[in-house]
């Protein structure tokens, strides 16, 4: 059969993206809230919890996510005995999802932490000046402005977790990589028009939404 | 820059007491899970000592850490070199005059930017060999290449931005002294682009060096498929193989990023010059790159 007449092709194409979807989606929101969480701790007055953060940062970031991911699979799942859903491919797919919310959670804390470095010292003085707490002043005056500040970064965070969750086809997910891998394998001879399809398509998602960010990065900016 | 003790004033009496509490609880809970951690280890027997005393043997390190920690900093090593040099070229490219240099540049570097690197390396190492005539690619050149052509990409918008955020005026003096574009670019432009994003580049080579761990998935015997894989199938002891090699993973890139946090601490010494119209375009640079860089990259709109 030909590559783009066979309907299974479709299918394993469709399928491969349809994972990386999901991964970037689930492993975004892991991302968001933990990477939160630890900026916050990063920030606090109390030591231990800044400690937290910064050792969660330092090993993770400096950790390649190959072996994070690889971990997931062969340590907690193989080794540990953490099974997380029966079917083979959803237990995958959500070790998938724990490596790279952790991995991904040690970037976005840090992007934060330099956006709440981009609000003005005054304004937090200010909220402790009429009485706010070390958390209201977080969560009222600091945070939603540190938000804003960081889309752009937080945007590229986002777009190397999409481009990142190929890896966990490394522990047998059928995701789009595992998918062109397969079809190289059974079409040779058009090797090139397989990676430009597969490429392609990562580029045509992917550069758009990086412009996406850079204007919305713009358009929300606080104005000083 | 608001340090972060603005957010909380010095501790009162109840504060202080607060604190203490808040503290104990959380050493308490922290304690609690690596108490959990360690007994679902013992559960599954990881603690037993023939899965840890093959790191203590020399065997273990002469044939297996050592060898793919070689690998490991060669191909890394070696995709640098490649990276530093693709990235000034493109960047170069990005910038010239000419629209039948700059367009291509701008789409080999948007593209490559995009593509995850397990695309390329898989395409290097399983697909060329179908079309240069089945002569078959060394791992080790497919893990280079690809690492090249996205950590390149990467580079060549950091150099960019560098270079656009060199005071106008530098290139204007130098053109006024009567400097081609190509002088200009050689003795005025890159240069300070390049200490400006020094921190960039080098958080990037951090990129890189984990990257070289992608290698593993096309048998390439750097450090994890050597000292995890290989290792961990030999002794069955994955766990601790693993935990091993992301300690040695660790350290190299800690350095690494020592060393960008001490560049950067010392060009901000020396002052990168500023200019006056509101927010500071090296900074802003430097961080809308940054980000991306320490996270393995990602394009950023604008």
């Amino acid at each position: 059969m030909d590559l783009l007449s066979d309907p299974d092709n479709l299918d394993l194409y469709l399928t491969g993206f349809s994972w990386i979807l999901r991964l970037t989606g689930a492993g975004a929101l892991g991302a968001l809230v933990l990477g939160v969480i630890l900026a916050g701790f990063r920030v606090s007055p109390i030591p231990v919890l800044r400690g937290f953060g910064a050792a969660w940062v330092n090993i993770f970031r400096n950790t390649p996510l190959t072996l994070i991911i690889f971990f997931c699979y062969f340590g907690l799942f193989s080794t540990l005995g953490l099974s997380l859903a029966e079917e083979i491919d959803v237990n995958n797919f959500w070790l998938g999802v724990i490596g790279l919310s952790v991995y991904t959670a040690a970037f976005v804390c840090e992007a934060i932490r330099s956006g709440i470095n981009t609000v003005p010292a005054g304004q937090a003085e200010a909220a402790r000046a009429i009485g706010l707490s070390f958390f209201q002043v977080l969560r009222m005056i600091v945070l939603p402005q540190a938000g804003r500040a960081v889309i752009a970064p937080l945007g590229s965070i986002f777009i190397a977790l999409a481009k990142n969750s190929t890896i966990v086809g490394t522990i047998g997910l059928a995701e789009s990589s595992n998918a062109m891998k397969t079809l190289i394998n059974d079409y040779g001879s058009q090797t090139i028009l397989i990676f430009l399809i597969f490429a392609g398509t990562f580029a045509a998602v992917l550069i758009p939404t990086g412009y996406l960010f850079g204007w919305l990065a713009n358009r929300l900016a606080v104005k000083r | 820059m608001s340090t972060d003790a603005v957010l909380y004033d010095h501790p009162g009496p109840r504060a202080k007491i607060r604190n203490l509490v808040l503290t104990v609880v959380f050493g308490l809970g922290l304690l609690a899970l690596l108490y959990w951690i360690y007994v679902k280890f013992d559960q599954k027997n990881q603690w037993a000592a023939e899965l840890w005393t093959p790191f203590l043997e020399a065997n273990t390190w002469v044939n297996f850490i050592i060898p793919g920690l070689q690998q490991t900093l060669a191909a890394a090593l070696v995709a640098m070199v490649l990276s530093l040099t693709f990235g000034i070229v493109f960047a170069v490219g990005r910038l010239s005059d000419h629209w039948w240099v700059r367009v291509p540049a701008g789409a080999v570097v948007e593209f490559f930017r995009a593509v995850p690197l397990l695309l390329m390396i898989f395409f290097i190492f399983y697909g060329l060999p179908y079309v240069n005539g089945g002569v078959p690619i060394p791992a080790f050149w497919a893990v280079v290449v690809g690492l090249t052509l996205y950590n390149g990409s990467v580079l060549a918008e950091a150099f960019r931005a560098g270079v656009r955020a060199v005071p106008t005026g530098q290139s204007e003096a130098a053109y006024g002294i009567g400097m081609r574009k190509n002088q200009v670019m050689r003795f005025i432009l890159i240069p300070q682009a390049a200490r400006a994003m020094l921190p960039v580049i080098v958080s990037q080579l951090v990129v890189l060096v984990k990257d070289t761990a992608l290698g593993y998935i096309v048998a390439f015997p750097e450090l994890m498929q050597r000292g995890v894989n290989d290792l961990g199938a030999n002794r069955a002891n994955i766990v601790a193989a693993a935990l091993v090699a992301a300690a040695i993973y660790i350290v190299i890139n800690f350095l690494l990023t020592s060393l960008a946090s001490f560049i950067e601490r010392r060009t901000r010494r020396r002052g990168i010059r500023v200019p006056r119209n509101g927010a500071n375009p090296v900074r802003t640079a430097a961080q809308n790159v940054a980000m991306p860089a320490g996270m393995g990259g990602g394009a950023v709109g604008a």
